[in-house]
């Protein structure tokens, strides 16, 4: 009876919400393919390259989970959404996971119908400056003229910042984030804010690169994740873990490369559950034993998948800082696999 | 004594060309650019001002590399052959990047198909512009859209053969009943059946025929147009669509029957107040939430459909201007003359209306070309800010901010530029005033 109750309010609420349906774990196995809501162009993070084929951070999450759930890596459907598409095709089920750097907020997560299921990019709004205007940190900012995107987030951050430290400045409305590096470097404003990894990929780009610098003061928390249609707890619960499992990877130095032989040859419990030698987790998430080892072995572990598209060794070259796992001072990490 | 020999002209003398300042380009320059105080100084500002954008433009455009892997390699050539200051176009993103721009995602082995399509739209509507041409070219421009559709998206060839079936039904409706129903009612239950069947008969019949006879070319999904595929496709199946149903929207405003013009007016008047956006928004978002989960209502599909009622608005209002210039006589005569209102319609008004308003329904479809570029605001790749995106996002073409802008802008000026000029040369063709 309580039971009945429970699922008739959750399916309630999943109307109101505009939610094609709970099950959503169940209709990807039926179709075969995931839809997985991406970026339309966000470099290192989601964008298709010159083959038409996506690439980038936030797609290798979606390739580990169809690894996880439909056994091959491939099988994704990759939804281009704007800034102003993303939320609806996910409430509408267009999409069955929005991965697409969208930053977890209270209004989004309670208001808007979503479970946000974990954190693949703790970011945070930066500034950047050119090295002879003489500036070290961003209070010495005051007076400054500022290129900011319009209607996001980070231009309330900037006025909040500017507020609390008692300074001024000058807003230089821009669209969209190449117009921000054109009026920059054309000298239309003194300082560019974005988020610091929109940061450090523009710098990367400029024809002077070493003639600019980001400033330390992160001014605002964005972290960035995976989300689902609230009240789909079975989906959400495989997104979350699957993205646990490339965390807890590289924590046990799994990689794409050794994933083979740490699966005969371990013998760390831990690792053997989350390979799927050893216990049945995959059962409970509805999936097979070795949905883990696949997601892992689609694109590597978080930190394999980090080096591989935004960090040191590609032109992006952002230091992990908050995204080093919790054993290296940062803030990823993965709850127990038992 | 001298003698005085009288001159006696004996041939004409050379026309002479007119002093230097009376002639060539020195008095068009004087006639034009320097009859006066005013228009000497407005002249001599405007070329100051050419000459300094031509200085700014022209290095820029010498400087061009079209031979580098990424925006850094152009910088560093550009450094390296024209000194340290010097500032080039990066064509080399143009070269690099091309096909998506043309075709979007659409699978590289299967560009032929968009081709060959393309091609077939020229001979299809060729005999449409040029009424020179056989007029039985006419019957493949009528099958071209299934060829088309197959062509372009691939898939069994059954389907569009039984799409064609339901206009056959219509058609065949239509001519049983035309003599004792009138036009309107017959045209109605022509489509009613034609409806039943697309809806009843369609799916199971077509994958029946498949099963026994599976003729097909591979499917490829909507998701995979982009550029200026997807701004063709959108554009060219909106003007078809929206001319006919302009027409039929501007015979309906003026219509005497009250429940037709009311809708008209109410259609036309309710698509010209809401900005084109909010129609793609509603076709790419509201629809999801009308329509029940899981039905597959193709999203360039339901973009089409809203630009080409967006665009019929406009053009009813277009030919509704050339009906109001039509003089009085020309209804009265065709009435007096025995037709009825369709064939008054066909045979009289309508060649002339149309005549009148082929400036404004040209320039409505060129604008509706144009148009095309805002389904980037719904996700889908148009070749301006779409794909742009796309090559902006890869970290060797990121900063690029010109280049893609001027490419796609070329090819937008060279097609409306031929839209345009058909438009004049046609309208110097069928004039027949002496004006």
């Amino acid at each position: 009876m309580k039971k009945s109750v429970f699922l008739g309010t959750l399916s309630a609420a999943a109307l109101f919400a505009g939610i094609a349906g709970a099950g959503t774990l169940e209709d990807v196995k039926a179709r075969g393919v995931l839809n997985c809501g991406v970026n339309v162009g966000l470099t290192g993070f989601g964008a298709p390259d010159a083959n038409g084929n996506y690439q980038g951070f936030d797609v290798s999450l979606c390739k580990a989970l169809a690894a996880a759930v439909l056994g091959d890596a491939t099988k994704v459907k990759y939804a281009p959404t704007t800034g102003e598409t993303r939320f609806t095709a996910l409430a509408s089920g267009e999409v069955d996971v929005l991965i697409r750097n969208s930053t977890w907020t209270f209004s989004r997560d309670v208001d808007l119908k979503f479970d946000f299921v974990a954190v693949n990019y703790y970011d945070g709004q930066g500034f950047m400056v050119k090295k002879d205007l003489g500036v070290s940190s961003a209070k010495e900012l005051d007076g400054a003229t500022v290129c900011i995107q319009t209607g996001t987030t980070t231009e309330l951050n900037l006025a909040d910042f500017f507020k609390a430290n008692n300074m001024s400045y000058t807003p230089v409305n821009v669209g969209d984030d190449t117009e921000a590096q054109r009026q920059y470097l054309a000298g239309a404003c003194d300082a560019y804010t974005t988020d610091a990894s929109g940061l450090a990929a523009s710098r990367a780009t400029m024809p002077d690169a070493d003639n600019h610098i980001i400033l330390p003061e992160i001014i605002s928390k964005e972290p960035l994740g995976p989300l689902v249609r609230h009240g789909d707890n079975v989906w959400g619960d495989v997104v979350r873990w699957t993205y646990f499992a490339l965390v807890a990877a590289e924590e046990y130095g799994v990689t794409s490369a050794n994933i083979e032989e740490m699966a005969s040859t371990t013998t760390n419990p831990e690792i053997k559950r989350l390979l799927g030698t050893e216990g049945d987790l995959g059962a409970m998430l509805g999936l097979d034993k070795e949905w883990g080892k696949r997601a892992i072995a689609a694109s590597g572990n978080y930190g394999e998948i980090f080096e591989a598209n935004i960090g040191s060794a590609t032109p992006i070259k952002l230091a992990r800082g908050l995204n080093a796992l919790w054993t290296q001072g940062g803030l990823q990490y993965a709850p127990p696999f038992r | 004594m001298t003698e005085f020999t009288p001159f006696v002209r004996t041939d004409m003398l050379e026309q002479r060309e007119p002093p230097a300042g009376q002639r060539g380009i020195i008095l068009w320059a004087r006639e034009n650019l320097f009859s006066g105080p005013m228009n000497t100084a407005l002249s001599l500002i405007g070329l100051v001002v050419i000459l300094w954008l031509a200085s700014h433009m022209v290095p820029w455009l010498l400087h061009g590399v079209w031979n580098a892997n990424s925006l850094t390699e152009c910088r560093e050539i550009i450094t390296a052959t024209w000194g340290p200051d010097a500032t080039g176009a990066c064509w080399a993103m143009v070269r690099e990047r091309w096909h998506q721009y043309v075709f979007g995602f659409y699978p590289m082995d299967l560009y032929w198909r968009p081709t060959l399509a393309f091609v077939l739209m020229l001979v299809a509507i060729a005999p449409i512009l040029y009424q020179s041409l056989p007029r039985q070219m006419m019957w493949f421009t009528a099958l071209y859209p299934f060829v088309c559709y197959w062509l372009l998206w691939g898939g069994t060839i059954w389907a569009p053969v039984v799409v064609l079936m339901g206009f056959g039904l219509f058609a065949l409706v239509f001519r049983l009943l035309v003599s004792g129903l009138g036009v309107p009612v017959s045209a109605g239950l022509g489509l009613v059946a034609a409806a039943a069947w697309w809806l009843l008969v369609q799916t199971p019949l077509s994958a029946a025929i498949h099963s026994v006879l599976p003729v097909g070319l591979r499917s490829v999904d909507s998701d995979q147009f982009g550029g200026f595929l997807l701004s063709i496709v959108i554009g060219v199946t909106a003007i078809a669509a929206s001319l006919p149903m302009g027409i039929l929207l501007a015979l309906g405003r003026k219509s005497d029957m009250m429940l037709v013009r009311t809708l008209s007016v109410g259609f036309i008047e309710f698509i010209r107040g809401v900005p084109l956006i909010t129609l793609l928004f509603t076709a790419s978002l509201l629809l999801q939430y009308f329509l029940p989960p899981e039905t597959n209502f193709d999203i360039i599909l339901r973009v089409i459909i809203l630009v080409t009622l967006f665009a019929a608005a406009y053009i009813a209002e277009v030919i509704r201007g050339g009906l109001a210039a039509l003089p009085r006589g020309q209804y009265e005569a065709a009435d007096a003359l025995g037709l009825d209102y369709w064939q008054a319609q066909r045979l009289i008004i309508m060649p002339q209306a149309l005549k009148i308003s082929i400036p404004g329904i040209v320039s409505s479809f060129i604008g509706l070309f144009k148009d095309t570029t805002l389904v980037a605001f719904v996700g889908l790749q148009d070749p301006l800010k779409g794909i742009t995106a796309v090559v902006r996002a890869d970290i060797n073409w990121k900063g690029i901010y010109w280049e893609p802008y001027i490419f796609a802008g070329v090819i937008f000026f060279l097609i409306c530029f031929g839209m345009s000029r058909y438009s004049m040369w046609l309208e110097r063709k069928l004039k027949t005033d002496h004006r």
